[in-house]
């Protein structure tokens, strides 16, 4: 270049230009279009279109004894899914990072398979393996234990749906755990499980809360593999995503709406409450 | 701690480490292995006649066409948007970025199924648009245009996610160099900056393509089920499902398990080519903390 750096730099008046690459405003002017036309006026038109319905007639549609049935059973099944999945995935990341075995990368390969995995094929399969005659049932009713068509069901296929996230997002935690803590504690005389449950579990906390409000979250509004191992019975086996859909195949719009704005409401007051727990965690344990 | 617990602790111990391998594969073997075999077992129960015939049947192949159309439609739409939302989020500070983060995030804490109400409530015979897209003849809802939506809703988030983190890592400097040297904006994006993250945006697209051409939910609530014109390969597992004829939905159903696999494998390849690409994949919060450390 014919120009000296010096040259330029001296002849500059004031201070640097902030913003040195170029396209950012077409670039954020783009993303905020996008998102706003799919995703946030798409989601706002449910919580308008619930305000055509009235105070009286949306509190009537949602407290319907078969409303809230489904929701108990949707938040319930997801809340025994997402502790099933905390307990095992712990269990599982501690051994995909901690020990050597053959398999071990097939193993870690697997855990992404309820990701991959479409739902519908997740439930079918779900379905025929703990059916009466299926490979599991048969053998779980000569104990009188039903799976397929009972609430029962509904926790298997949520727990196959949120099984990745709590490994996914504990796996890099204990993989940067300084293990020379727990041989401390070792050294002072604590015993393996001593060691576990005051040095290394207080660490995982966070990721662990993250992992479980992830699966959490994903079980709540899952219906792919649920509705074919559920059995669907109103008052019983239904969840309230299968609702809308009843009532949308009903021309209920009204009533779907409903529904869905309470699901909505609850699941974001969860990850909300949930994050701001997550956030106590971390200023109580995160500094390591 | 007494003095009494002063055994040779810190390692868990024989006892310890085979209950906990025991617990953990055989957790994985029922609720991983177990449904993937019982997918090709029942597939081909009835022989290999049986399941040749299945995925051959007319249906299934318009089934198979039309996931591929929308797969091919929805990923480049999110794959731009993806590339576009991450180079505005790593390479510059604004206000209300996190913000923003979150709001792409948004489509995961909603459920499928509601994603595909938002759109009868846009586009349905009763919704906003309702009666301008009957004045035009234009069918959204109960048609490809409407399954092509509700796959965008829900696979919004994922080739964003994957790059922000990858574009972050890698900084501006790159750029700046190309710039100073005299690269126009095109330029440097084409020739050092999608160079840089190509396995990211691999990795995102593969991820994507998965959920795209799997969606069941939302796809079933604007799809209408109007067999060989808007069957997606899911739904049409789930109407011969219906129809108790289990084999050829297995049979359709092993297609979309293969499908799975490959993900599976191409991700774990490209984790292996670019080892941070797990990372990068563990949920946003976790992202934040890590970068404290």
């Amino acid at each position: 270049m014919a120009i000296p750096i010096e040259a330029v730099e001296l002849h500059r008046p004031g201070p640097r230009p902030r913003r040195v690459l170029p396209g950012f405003g077409l670039t954020l002017g783009y993303t905020m279009v996008y998102l706003s036309l799919l995703v946030l006026i798409p989601l706002s038109a449910v919580f308008i279109r619930s305000l055509d319905l009235g105070w009286g007639h949306f509190w009537a549609v949602v407290t319907a004894p078969r409303v809230i049935a489904s929701l108990r059973l949707s938040f319930g099944a997801s809340l025994i899914a997402a502790l099933i999945n905390s307990i095992f995935g712990l269990n599982v990341a501690w051994v995909l990072v901690r020990y050597t075995f053959p398999g071990k990368r097939l193993a870690d390969a697997m855990v992404d398979l309820p990701f991959a995995l479409p739902t519908a094929v997740a439930g079918i399969a779900l379905t025929a393996l703990y059916a009466p005659s299926g490979w599991l049932g048969l053998w779980l009713r000569s104990f009188g234990i039903n799976v397929a068509f009972t609430p029962l069901g509904v926790v298997v296929a949520l727990t196959f749906i949120g099984l990745p996230f709590v490994v996914r997002t504990l796996q890099p935690v204990l993989e940067d755990l300084d293990r020379e803590v727990e041989q401390a504690a070792a050294t002072l005389g604590a015993t393996a499980g001593q060691a576990f449950l005051r040095v290394t579990l207080p660490a995982l906390w966070p990721a662990l809360l993250t992992g479980f409000a992830l699966s959490f979250a994903r079980a709540v509004g899952e219906y792919g593999s649920v509705i074919f191992i559920a059995g669907n019975m109103p008052m019983k086996s239904e969840i309230a995503p299968l609702l809308i859909v009843t009532k949308l195949e009903q021309y209920d719009y009204a009533g779907a709406t409903a529904i869905a704005v309470v699901m909505l409401v609850l699941s974001f007051a969860i990850m909300l409450g949930i994050n701001a727990l997550q956030h106590w965690a971390l200023s109580r344990h995160g500094g390591r | 701690m007494g003095a009494a617990d002063v055994r040779g602790a810190g390692h868990s111990g024989a006892p310890g480490r085979l209950l906990l391998m025991t617990g953990a594969l055989l957790f994985l073997a029922l609720f991983l292995v177990l449904p993937l075999l019982v997918v090709f077992a029942q597939a081909l129960a009835k022989g290999a006649g049986a399941y040749f015939a299945a995925i051959s049947d007319p249906m299934a192949w318009a089934a198979v066409k039309l996931t591929l159309t929308v797969a091919a439609i929805a990923v480049p739409c999110n794959l731009v948007f993806g590339v576009t939302a991450a180079w505005a989020i790593a390479k510059f500070e604004f206000r209300g970025k996190s913000t923003l983060i979150t709001l792409i995030d948004l489509p995961f804490a909603v459920s499928p199924v509601i994603a595909g109400l938002v759109f009868i409530l846009l586009f349905g015979s009763h919704g906003w648009f309702g009666g301008y897209l009957r004045l035009h003849h234009i069918r959204v809802i109960f048609a490809v245009p409407g399954i092509v939506l509700a796959t965008i809703f829900v696979t919004f988030p994922f080739i964003a996610r994957e790059l922000i983190p990858v574009m972050q890592a890698q900084g501006r400097e790159d750029e700046e160099t190309a710039l100073s040297l005299g690269a126009t904006g095109w330029q440097t994006f084409w020739r050092v900056t999608l160079p840089n993250i190509r396995w990211g945006l691999l990795y995102g697209v593969l991820l994507c393509n998965a959920r795209a051409m799997g969606e069941f939910g939302a796809v079933s609530v604007v799809s209408g089920h109007v067999r060989g014109l808007t069957n997606t390969m899911p739904l049409h597992v789930e109407i011969l499902y219906n129809e108790y004829n289990y084999s050829a939905a297995f049979a359709v159903a092993s297609l979309l398990a293969l499908l799975a696999l490959i993900t599976l494998a191409g991700k774990s390849f490209l984790e292996w080519r670019q080892p941070e690409l797990r990372r990068a994949a563990a949920p946003a919060h976790d992202r934040t903390r890590r970068e404290k450390t």
